[in-house]
């Protein structure tokens, strides 16, 4: 593909085109790495957190290889390390920075009608460490891997581990302190730099949803700072903190890691809900059904968020009465969910539904995010949790929140923006393929993974009797359909760039800021402040052209 | 446990009845939700697509009445749920009386087995049918889980405490078991079998295993040998506590506070003494922390509790 050689992208660009940030402050990598403009940071994140979903997708496909034959074909040890490696890259590497950090980054000024955001140098810092901290990570790896798991129970990774511990938790140590900076930075944008008019309720949901993102990474990260600080404590100079042998408690741990990590499962939902809030309106052209109860859900998800941490332990040792209080208040928080699934499907109603990409993304999200969630109903019950804790079951539910929800919403945000991001439009035809294979691939992977569970497959097994096999191979002929979705994106989406049609400021006659500034926007997103007097969604039922000029 | 496509996996303990069923109640509920969910995506998807002539009329305002029925009906839904499956939850915590208690110790990558008469076993449970078994278990290293898919019952084992978990076997059969909370390199082969014998075969089995000496007996030794008898025995001239009726009783703390002596507070009396303290005995017993290994603490413990049962039915502890 002679396409792709950069001096003909050079000269394919008409001269025509006003500066934007792509071409402003030059092209040179010093500028890239220099930079403080949150889109070009965006563009950063972007791109490492691709080249870290494509390494831990390549760890699952190992383990999805060797899970086709009970036997396997890798050493356990080495399965241990794929599997676990799997785990932190996902979540701390590609997951919890991938709304916030891509598209939050480069939209969330631009949707309040601000330049920037509030610290311009430190959220170029943030990026820093997250590379550092992603460095370590790999270094980790290329030292021999870890075989603890994303969750690091002691007194395993205290005392019994014999692999890279202490780089491991170094690396997600590291990135802990990019989220907070992130964080930090988001919620001060909110409060302080909205554009003249543009009041709480006017904010679009994706707003919202990253600002409670922002809140629980403010908060619940340095709980895991702790934790992973002691643990390094306890594994370097063996004081008891976790080891019941010297003299600390084994569930000490679990308590400290979920109230980090089950408010991070919402850092990893809740911006995704903000994406579909923003697509499905646009799509359905009617405003989103509810925008007051949906804005509140998110900040509600914040508060519960911390409240059901133990839910993770009904079999761990707990206490009965905590075990019964912990599935109570799950229960209470999975009904903010379930009115969220309602709202989008209620803006469907009687709209004018159009069925571009991003669209087929978001429905496909609402599927998979209604599965996940409703699995979660089963784990969240105290006497079938029992069985199921540590299968497959748990498993599947995950990944039907995580991956068929979270990278769906991540892949129904980035086509919507795309044309903002880039100024080109991709080519339809195959970005509808590719949500098609990812939604077919998906289930087929992970549906199979449920009925695995529940026939008592535990989850981190290397190998496993026969009569679980079928399943297996199932699962692992849907992952490589799933493969090809998600590597498709990939092709189309870079062919785009250098082919692809001009956009222009509004393709999808959306309302929204963001959309009344060029695309690619200039450096500071808008030649003059705007001021806001209307709500958002003003959707009307036929796109008009005129919407490209600013609703104001 | 043939090849093959299975659907369900196999029902072999009271508790996996019951299960199922709250297994079928959720798989109804949820069904519901989904189809009522699919079911108006895919109807709003085709009626208004975005060329269709479908009469849109005014589109809905107000929108609270909706909000609140549907959030309140799911709250109702969900609370049902959660009401089925604590219920069950507390059955599975709940023990009879009458319990056969064996003694489960893993370690990195086994499974222990200790029975009442002593009887041994490595990575294989026999266990008699229609009888309540109830296991005690510990580990010797990192945290572990005692899962058995065919009685859908699971447990993690951690170091350092007991845990139990009980159940009652209905079918005669071989059944799985797996440690189900990763441990290290072998974790995966951490597995055995239950096997659920008739009573009579399993009381042959129990004495083809050979004339072993009972757990309390050993204890018994164990007891004189590591010289707890000095203190606690009834010529003992030392203010500790007797052990008669023990075991099962509440016993008051020096701190006010009252705990029921059961497994668990027994092993700590004998490895932290001084972490809880009983009233009105001087806090004088050594630690035996690092000196007993899990297996002679657990026949120490099955002694103390055979104690208990010398003088059942007072509910009161003799004065000191
Ligand atoms: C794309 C196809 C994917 C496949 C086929 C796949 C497969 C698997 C499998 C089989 C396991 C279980 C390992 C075990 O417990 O033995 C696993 C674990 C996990 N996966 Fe994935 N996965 C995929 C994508 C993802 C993505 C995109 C994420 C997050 C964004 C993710 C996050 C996780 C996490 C957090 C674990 C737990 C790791 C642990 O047990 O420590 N996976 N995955
Ligand atoms: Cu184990």
């Amino acid at each position: 593909m002679t396409a792709t050689s950069p001096d003909r992208a050079v000269t394919a660009r008409p001269a025509a085109q006003p500066p934007n940030y792509l071409t402003e402050g030059g092209s040179t990598l010093r500028s890239w790495l220099l930079t403080h403009d949150h889109k070009r940071i965006a563009i950063l994140y972007a791109l490492t957190i691709t080249v870290f979903f494509f390494f831990g997708g390549a760890a699952a496909a190992m383990i999805r290889l060797n899970l086709v034959t009970p036997p396997g074909i890798f050493a356990a040890d080495t399965y241990n390390r794929l599997f676990s490696i799997h785990g932190i890259v996902m979540v701390w590497f590609f997951l919890i920075p991938s709304i916030p950090n891509t598209l939050g980054n480069f939209l969330l000024p631009m949707m309040i009608g601000a330049k920037d955001l509030a610290f311009p140098r430190i959220n170029l810092l943030s990026w820093y460490l997250f590379v550092a901290a992603g460095v370590v990570a790999l270094f980790a790896v290329i030292a021999g891997g870890v075989d603890t798991g994303w969750t690091f129970y002691t007194p395993f990774s205290t005392m019994y581990s014999n692999s890279y511990v202490i780089l491991a938790i170094s690396a997600v140590f590291i990135s802990g302190f990019s989220s907070i900076l992130t964080g930090l930075n988001f919620i001060v944008t909110v409060h302080r730099l909205r554009a003249p008019g543009m009041t709480w309720y006017r904010l679009p949901i994706f707003v919202w949803s990253n600002y409670s993102t922002a809140i629980i990474l403010v908060l619940a990260t340095p709980v895991l700072a702790i934790t992973l600080a002691l643990l390094a404590v306890e594994r370097l100079l063996q004081v008891g903190i976790f080891d019941p042998a010297l003299g600390g408690d084994p569930l000490l741990f679990q308590h400290l890691f979920w109230f980090y990590s089950h408010p991070a499962v919402y850092i990893m939902i809740l911006p995704g809900f903000g994406v579909i809030s923003e697509v499905v309106p646009c799509f359905s052209r009617k405003p989103i059904f509810g925008y007051k109860f949906v804005a509140w859900a998110s900040v509600s998800f914040t508060a519960v968020s911390f409240l059901v941490w133990a839910h993770h332990m009904f079999v761990a040792g707990m206490s009965v009465y905590a075990a019964l209080v912990f599935s109570l208040l799950s229960y209470i928080i999975a009904v903010p969910s379930a009115i969220k699934v309602f709202n989008w499907t209620a803006t469907l109603h009687k709209g004018w539904i159009s069925f571009d990409a991003p669209m087929l993304y978001a429905l496909g999200f609402i599927g998979l995010f209604t599965t996940g969630g409703l699995s979660g109903l089963f784990t969240a019950n105290l006497a079938f949790d029992v069985h199921v804790t540590d299968t497959y079951f748990v498993v599947a539910h995950f990944h039907y929140i995580m991956v068929g929800g979270m990278v769906s919403a991540y892949f129904a945000g980035l086509h919507f923006w795309w044309p903002k991001i880039t100024g080109r439009i991709y080519h339809e035809w195959w970005a509808r393929i590719a949500a098609l294979l990812i939604f077919v691939g998906f289930n087929l992977t992970f549906f199979p993974q449920f009925i695995l569970g529940y026939l008592g497959m535990e989850r981190r097994y290397h190998s496993y009797p026969p009569e679980f096999q079928f399943w297996n191979i199932l699962s692992s002929a849907g992952a490589s359909i799933l493969a090809l979705g998600y590597v498709m994106p990939l092709f189309y989406l870079t062919w785009s760039l250098y082919r692809g049609q001009r956009a222009g400021a509004n393709p999808w006659a959306a309302t929204g800021l963001e959309w009344t500034t060029p695309s690619p926007p200039p450096k500071h997103n808008f030649d003059k402040t705007p001021t806001v007097t209307r709500p958002p969604y003003q959707y009307r039922p036929e796109p008009e052209p005129q919407d490209a000029q600013g609703h104001a | 446990m043939n090849q093959g496509i299975h659907f369900l996996p196999e029902t072999a303990s009271a508790h996996a009845g019951e299960m199922d069923w709250l297994f079928a109640g959720l798989m109804i509920t949820s069904a519901m939700i989904l189809a009522l969910v699919f079911g108006l995506m895919v109807v709003f998807c085709v009626r208004y697509r975005r060329n269709s002539g479908a009469e849109r009329g005014n589109r809905l305002g107000k929108t609270w009445r909706v909000e609140v029925g549907w959030t309140a009906a799911t709250f109702v839904l969900f609370l049902g749920l959660y009401f089925w499956g604590a219920n069950l939850y507390l059955k599975l915590h709940r023990p009879p009386d009458d319990t056969t208690d064996i003694f489960v110790v893993a370690k990195q990558w086994m499974w222990k087995v200790e029975h009442p008469g002593g009887q041994r076993e490595i990575n294989e449970l026999h266990v008699p049918v229609d009888r309540p078994i109830r296991l005690v278990m510990t580990s010797q290293d990192v945290i572990h889980d005692f899962a058995v898919p065919a009685f859908r019952i699971r447990r993690d084992v951690l170091p350092g405490r007991y845990e139990s978990m009980w159940f009652r076997p209905t079918k005669v059969g071989q059944y799985r078991l797996f440690c189900a909370e990763f441990c290290g390199t072998e974790h995966a082969h951490m597995t055995g079998i239950v096997t659920v014998m008739e009573q009579g075969d399993y009381q042959r089995w129990l004495d083809a295993q050979g004339p072993g000496e009972t757990l309390v007996a050993q204890g018994a030794a164990l007891f004189r040998q590591y010289g707890c008898s000095g203190c606690h025995g009834p010529a003992s001239t030392v203010h500790a506590p007797p052990l008669e009726g023990l075991f099962g009783r509440p016993v008051p703390l020096a701190d006010g506070s009252m705990v029921t002596a059961d497994e668990g507070y027994i092993r700590d009396s004998i490895l932290l003494p001084k972490s809880r303290i009983a009233a009105g005995y001087p806090a004088v017993m050594p630690s035996f922390d690092g000196q007993i290994g899990e297996e002679d603490l657990f026949k120490i413990v099955s002694y103390v509790k055979s104690l208990g049962n010398a003088s059942p039915g007072t509910g009161e502890r003799p004065a000191p």
